[in-house]
């Protein structure tokens, strides 16, 4: 009954119940942490805005983007995925969402930081509707932990318009 | 009566009872964990509740052996979610992030585009040719949780099969020859 190959059975069994239990309570202890993030971005330039031959918008533009992304941080937090996202409505589509920078954050010693650069992702539009068109800057995260549960979040800020002609 | 006890005796005396108990609690077994499969897949709406991470497109955010629990929630699919998609004419499933989305007002469908965080590229490359976005049909599931390392186990097993059979072969044993 209670052979060597029972009890290491056993063992084992107990052993990666009580991991499973243990990753559970550390993902439900980031339910306590009330984080307040914050986000700024600025457009400094219109690089050029023009008309694909297929017919689609492709605007370049420069961006100053800083944010303090500290308090996302929790003992749990393998890393924040941060990402900025040009979102807006046109008469053909309810919702377009756009990637326009992206980076990775490893740790809270990252988590404030400025960065000015063009847009890593194009911004082309499914269509030719940007001129003069009102769009929000989303600043999404996504909050990878060690284990459990992935949380997502994110600030819209808005008031950003596109110019009216092609430059 | 007495002809019934004799075969009673004689079906005690091949051990008969407890070998079929024993091959009960290892049917108990398998129909426990096929159970709990099938149930996870009724509550997640999703036909694979879990995945084990096989690339490392997503590094450091999963890494190969990681398990990931999927749902499929009526919720729609924006920008950032990490998604599970197939596609067509190709049987091994990617976890990838969306980076952008485009949905119809009219139509019942969504455009979106994904990108592995550590690729350099978006995915363009990795579609059929000529497919610029992934659509609803692609879709297996949603990532919402991460459990590490926990599926390095099924990685072995897939690239050695012997492993497979050897610890297959270990268990029923086990199970058939331990004695209550």
């Amino acid at each position: 009954m209670h052979s060597f190959l029972y009890r290491a059975n056993a063992l084992l069994t107990f052993a990666i119940t009580i991991l499973g239990v243990v990753c559970a309570i550390a993902s439900f202890t980031d339910n306590f942490n009330n984080p307040t993030p914050h986000a700024q971005v600025k457009v400094l330039n219109i690089n050029w805005f023009q008309k694909q031959p297929n017919g689609n918008d492709e605007v370049s533009l420069t961006l100053n983007i800083s944010a303090d992304l500290q308090s996302l941080f929790t003992w749990n937090t393998k890393q924040v995925f941060v990402f900025l996202a040009a979102e807006y409505e046109t008469p053909k589509n309810a919702v377009n969402q756009i990637s326009l920078w992206d980076g990775i954050i490893p740790s809270k010693e990252h988590a404030k930081f400025w960065t000015h650069t063009s847009n890593k992702y194009r911004f082309i539009d499914q269509g030719s509707n940007l001129r003069g068109k009102e769009f929000n800057m989303t600043m999404h995260w996504h909050i990878m932990p060690k284990t459990g549960k992935m949380i997502a979040d994110k600030i819209v800020i808005p008031g950003y318009k596109l110019p009216a002609e092609y430059r | 009566m007495g002809c019934f006890g004799n075969v009673v005796d004689s079906v005690k005396s091949f051990q008969f009872r407890q070998t079929l108990s024993q091959l009960i609690t290892l049917g108990l077994i398998v129909s426990t964990a096929l159970i709990l499969w099938k149930g996870l897949m009724c509550i997640t709406g999703t036909e694979s509740p879990v995945i084990v991470v096989l690339s490392g497109s997503m590094e450091p955010g999963f890494r190969r052996g990681d398990i990931l629990f999927l749902s499929m929630s009526k919720d729609p699919i924006r920008a950032g979610d990490i998604i599970v998609f197939n596609i067509d004419g190709r049987e091994i499933p990617i976890v990838h992030r969306v980076i952008q989305v485009h949905e119809p007002n009219n139509v019942k469908e969504t455009f979106m585009l994904t990108k592995g965080d550590n690729n350099p590229m978006d995915d363009r490359v990795l579609y059929n040719y000529g497919q610029n976005w992934l659509q609803r049909h692609h879709i297996m599931g949603r990532a919402v949780g991460i459990l590490p390392y926990a599926g390095w186990m099924t990685i072995i097993m897939t690239e050695n099969p012997i492993v497979k059979y050897v610890l297959i072969g270990t268990l029923t044993l086990l199970i058939l020859t331990t004695k209550e």
